[in-house]
């Protein structure tokens, strides 16, 4: 089983975590992926950065659940999980989830999982510094929690 | 001893990351209030009606959560990653 899960505070080259989800592996049959970028645009305002602050002794044993649970869900080859902390600028991957299974309906249902419980479970927050100079704390949305409880039925 | 950690917005508001908590609240629901009674921001994030979430030891916990000596306690905002 090929499975990361990693904060980083550089940068994320999201299509090398991708080609290594399946990297070698034979059996893969498909690869799905989410890659997060960072806007220029929220809520009508322009965006200059963002810094991502987290809760470290947290996160990576959350993010490690999560992961945990959708390998409960579903038969899958390879997980690989990273998500950026500290200042991004646009457009910068955030975050990268990728899912190796045999077949692609699994790969697809374990990445949309990942990303839902991970937008409402793991300890991340943004704040916003905006292109006028000023700066504010993201609200949580929601709709993300709608999605997280989608997978609860 | 209870060690209390806050985050990002409650972190600002409240002045301070974090404080080690000498009088033992039986649950998380009792730090809370003990919090509150200091009154001023402090009622307002922990008695209030923006919600706080709390983690004990790293794993998400509700009002419930049996603290121990020893525990940490980080209380944060709704998350916003991803």
């Amino acid at each position: 089983m090929n499975k990361v899960v990693r904060v980083q505070a550089g940068e994320l080259d999201a299509l090398a975590e991708v080609a290594a989800v399946s990297a070698g592996d034979t059996r893969v049959g498909g690869v799905v992926s989410f890659i997060g970028l960072m806007r220029d645009l929220n809520q009508g305002d322009d965006i200059a950065s963002m810094t991502l602050e987290h809760y470290p002794a947290m996160t990576e044993k959350a993010l490690g659940r999560i992961v945990d649970e959708a390998l409960e869900r579903w038969e899958l080859l390879g997980i690989r999980l990273v998500h950026r902390v500290g200042e991004v600028r646009p457009p910068d991957p955030i975050v990268v989830v990728a899912v190796a299974a045999a077949h692609r309906g699994e790969a697809f249902r374990a990445c949309e999982f990942i990303i839902d419980y991970l937008k409402t479970r793991a300890p991340f927050w943004k704040r916003e510094l905006k292109a006028d100079g000023s700066q504010r704390w993201v609200d949580a949305r929601g709709s993300d929690d709608e999605a997280a409880a989608s997978w609860d039925d | 001893m209870i060690r209390v950690l806050y985050f990002a917005s409650l972190r600002e508001r409240l002045g301070s990351d974090g404080e080690a908590v000498t009088d033992q609240p039986a649950s998380v629901a009792g730090l809370r209030e003990m919090l509150a009674a200091r009154g001023g921001d402090w009622q307002q994030a922990f008695s209030g009606d923006q919600r706080v979430l709390a983690a004990v030891n790293q794993e998400m916990a509700d009002d419930s959560t049996v603290l121990k000596d020893g525990d940490e306690v980080g209380f944060f905002p709704p998350v916003t990653g991803g």
